[in-house]
C-alpha cells in the first residue's frame, strides 16, 4: 500500500474507534445536547413571549409572538449545539491524551495524522448528528423554515464547516489541557458565544460596547448567513465574514493543534 | 538480519536531562537478538527514559541509539515496525471491549480481515483473556489489564519488545502469569529489553542485567555474575546488647555491627567448617549469641554492593 493508502486506512480505523467509543458514551453525547435543548425550550417558553415584542416580523419569518421568536432563534440555537457538542471532542483528546494509549499510538509505525483525523471526524459526525436531533426538537415545537433545496446543502454546508473549524479549535484545547477536567472547561466560552451576538436577540438592541463586540465575532455572521438560508432574512455580506472565519479558525486550529500532537509529551 | 549474535538493541553514550536533572548520564547497552536483558534499577534511576528513548517517544539529548538495525533519530518509522511497547501504565482503550482493542491494533498493523481475525482469537486464548473478551476493559483487574496491554503489543509480531516495570502494582499469582508469559515470548525469538525495580524479577528472567543507578550503568553481566562480584555470603548474629555486640565484631574480620538492631554480619559462605569455626571463637570470647542465620548472596547484595548501602548519605552530600 502506498502512504496515502496507509493513511486513509489508518485513519478510517480511529475514525471507526472513536465512533464506537461515542456509542458506549453516549451520556456525554446526551449531556451535550441536551444543553442547546433546554435553551430553546428556556428561550421560547419562557423568554420568547417577551422577547418576541422587539422583533421586526421580518426577522420572524412573518411570525408574531412565540412562534416569531422561534423562527428567530432557532439558527442561534443550532449553532449553539455546534459549540456544545465540541466541548466533548475537547473531552475525548484529552482523555487520549492523559491515558497511557497516546504512547502506544505514537510507538506504532501508523500515519501520524491518523489519531487527530479520528478524532475530528468522529467529532464532525456526532456534531451533525446533534444539530439533527436539535432541530428536529425545534421543527417539533413549530419551526417552520422557509429554506429551497439549494438552501438545505448551503446551511448544511455552513454548518459543516463551521463544526469543522470548531472541532479543530477543541482539539488543539483539548491537547493543550493538562487533565480531563480542564479539557471539558476551556471550550465552554464558545457556548456561551450566541448570547453575545445575534443567537438571541437583535444587535441593535444592545449598548454599544457590546454591539460591536457582537457584531464582530465569529458567531454573529454565522447566526446571520444560517438564518437568512433558513428563514429568507437578508444576509448581504455575513456570508463572506462567516465562511472566512471559518477557515481561518480551521486553518489556525489545526496547525496549533499539530504542533502541539508532535511536541507535548503524554501527561 | 537472522543472525542470532546481531545485536537487537545498542545504545553509545545517551545523555538525556529534564530541565537542570540529569537522568541519563552517557549510557552504554547492547542486547543480544534473542535474549532477555533487564535494567534494574531503583525509581528514579532512568529506566522508564530509556525506554522512551528507544521506542522513539522522546530524543536523546546526545548519544546514538539503534534498535532492530534502525537509528531511532534517523528512522523512527523503521524502528516502530519493528518494537512493541509496553509501558508502566496500561495502554488500554477502557471504553472498548479486550477483543475490540486487539482487532483495533490488527488494523493499525495492516494485518488483513482474515489473518488480523486469526491473531486476534490466537492471542486471547494465549492470555486466557477468551472469557472476557466481550466485555468492556473498564471491567477489568490489574492483571487482565495487563495481559491485555502484553497482547495488544505482540499483535504485530514485534522483533524487539520493551515493557516498562511490566509486574510493577500486581499481585503474587498475577506477576507469575506475566513471567511465564515473557518466558514464552523470549522461547519464540524475540528480544526483550524489561526494566525493573525487582531484584528477584531480573534474576528470575534475565539472561543479562545491567544495573541503572542516577542515570549510570553501574554493573552489569550476567545474574551469576553479578552475583559473583559479591564474595561470599555472610553469617548474621543476633546479639543482647552493644557491649557484647563491640567484643563480637573485635573478633572477627570485615564484620559489620548494626548498632540499632544489635546485628552483626560476619562475611563468610556460611558452609559447616567455617560455621564451627565462628561458634568456637564465640565460644572461647564467651560471647553468647541470640540468634543466627546464614545468608547465600543474592542480587539484593549485589545491588547494595554497586549502588552503595540505602542510606541517605548520598543524597545529603
Amino acid at each position: 500500500m502506498s502512504t496515502l493508502a496507509y493513511t486513509v486506512s489508518d485513519s478510517t480505523t480511529m475514525l471507526r474507534r472513536n465512533l464506537r467509543r461515542l456509542q458506549r458514551y453516549p451520556s456525554l453525547t446526551l449531556l451535550l445536547i441536551g444543553m442547546p435543548i433546554v435553551f430553546l425550550l428556556l428561550f421560547v417558553y419562557v423568554f420568547g413571549g417577551q422577547l418576541s415584542h422587539g422583533l421586526d416580523t421580518a426577522y420572524a419569518a412573518g411570525h408574531t409572538g412565540r412562534a416569531g421568536y422561534l423562527n428567530y432563534v432557532t439558527p442561534g440555537i443550532l449553532l449553539m449545539t455546534v459549540a456544545a457538542a465540541v466541548q466533548g471532542t475537547a473531552i475525548v483528546v484529552a482523555m487520549d491524551m492523559t491515558g497511557g494509549i497516546i504512547d502506544r499510538f505514537r510507538t506504532m509505525a501508523i500515519a501520524r495524522s491518523a489519531v487527530l483525523t479520528g478524532h475530528v471526524l468522529a467529532s464532525l459526525i456526532q456534531t451533525l448528528l446533534s444539530i439533527g436531533i436539535v432541530l428536529g426538537v425545534a421543527v417539533a415545537l413549530g419551526f417552520r423554515p422557509q429554506a429551497g433545496v439549494l438552501d438545505w446543502l448551503a446551511a448544511v454546508g455552513l454548518l459543516t464547516l463551521f463544526a469543522f473549524a470548531l472541532i479543530w479549535l477543541a482539539t488543539a484545547l483539548g491537547l493543550a489541557a493538562k487533565s480531563v477536567e480542564t479539557a471539558s472547561n476551556t471550550p465552554m466560552f464558545l457556548a456561551f458565544l450566541p448570547f453575545l451576538g445575534s443567537g438571541f436577540v437583535l444587535l441593535a438592541s444592545m449598548p454599544t460596547g457590546l454591539r460591536q463586540f457582537a457584531h464582530y465575532q465569529p458567531f454573529t455572521p454565522t447566526t446571520e448567513t444560517l438564518r437568512g438560508l433558513l428563514t429568507g432574512t437578508p444576509i448581504g455580506a455575513n456570508a463572506v465574514v462567516a465562511i472566512a472565519w471559518s477557515v481561518a479558525i480551521a486553518l489556525g486550529s489545526y496547525l496549533w493543534a499539530r504542533h502541539l500532537y508532535t511536541h507535548r509529551r503524554a501527561a | 538480519m537472522t543472525d542470532t549474535h546481531q545485536p537487537a538493541v545498542v545504545v553509545t553514550g545517551v545523555r538525556k536531562s529534564f530541565g537542570e536533572t540529569v537522568v541519563l548520564d552517557c549510557v552504554d547497552l547492547t542486547v543480544t537478538e534473542g535474549t532477555i536483558f533487564a535494567l534494574l534499577g531503583p525509581n528514579g534511576a532512568g529506566k522508564t527514559t530509556m525506554v522512551r528513548i528507544l521506542s522513539t517517544l522522546i530524543p536523546a539529548d546526545s548519544g546514538n541509539a539503534q534498535v532492530a538495525g534502525h537509528d531511532v533519530v534517523g528512522d523512527p518509522d523503521g524502528v516502530r515496525a519493528s518494537i512493541g511497547v509496553t509501558g508502566q501504565f496500561s495502554a488500554v482503550d477502557e471504553l472498548l471491549t479486550g477483543k475490540e482493542n486487539l482487532q483495533l491494533m490488527a488494523d493499525l498493523n495492516h494485518l488483513g480481515r482474515a489473518a488480523g481475525r486469526a491473531r486476534v482469537d490466537d492471542l486471547l486464548a494465549r492470555f486466557d483473556l477468551v472469557d472476557a473478551a466481550a466485555r468492556p476493559v473498564s471491567t477489568y483487574s490489574g492483571g487482565m489489564r495487563r495481559r491485555l496491554d502484553l497482547a495488544m503489543t505482540l499483535i504485530g509480531s514485534p522483533r524487539v519488545i520493551f515493557l516498562d516495570e511490566p509486574t510493577t502494582g500486581l499481585d503474587p499469582r498475577s506477576r507469575r502469569q506475566m513471567w511465564d508469559g515473557i518466558r514464552n515470548l523470549a522461547a519464540s525469538g524475540v528480544t526483550i529489553l524489561l526494566t525493573t525495580q525487582y531484584l528477584d524479577e531480573a534474576d528470575e528472567l534475565a539472561d543479562r542485567i545491567a544495573v541503572l543507578d542516577h542515570g549510570r550503568i553501574v554493573a552489569e553481566g550476567t545474574p551469576d555474575e553479578l552475583k559473583r562480584r559479591v564474595p561470599g555470603g555472610h553469617v548474621r548474629l543476633q546479639l543482647a546488647d552493644p557491649p557484647t555486640l563491640r567484643a563480637a565484631a573485635a573478633l572477627f574480620d570485615g564484620a559489620t555491627p548494626d548498632e540499632e538492631r544489635l546485628v552483626l554480619r560476619v562475611p563468610g559462605n556460611g558452609d559447616v567448617a567455617s560455621l564451627r569455626h565462628l561458634l568456637e571463637q564465640l565460644d572461647d570470647a564467651r560471647i553468647a549469641v541470640e540468634d543466627l542465620s546464614i545468608s547465600r548472596p543474592d542480587l539484593d547484595d549485589v545491588f547494595f554492593a554497586v549502588t552503595g548501602p540505602p542510606t541517605l548519605e548520598k543524597e545529603a552530600a
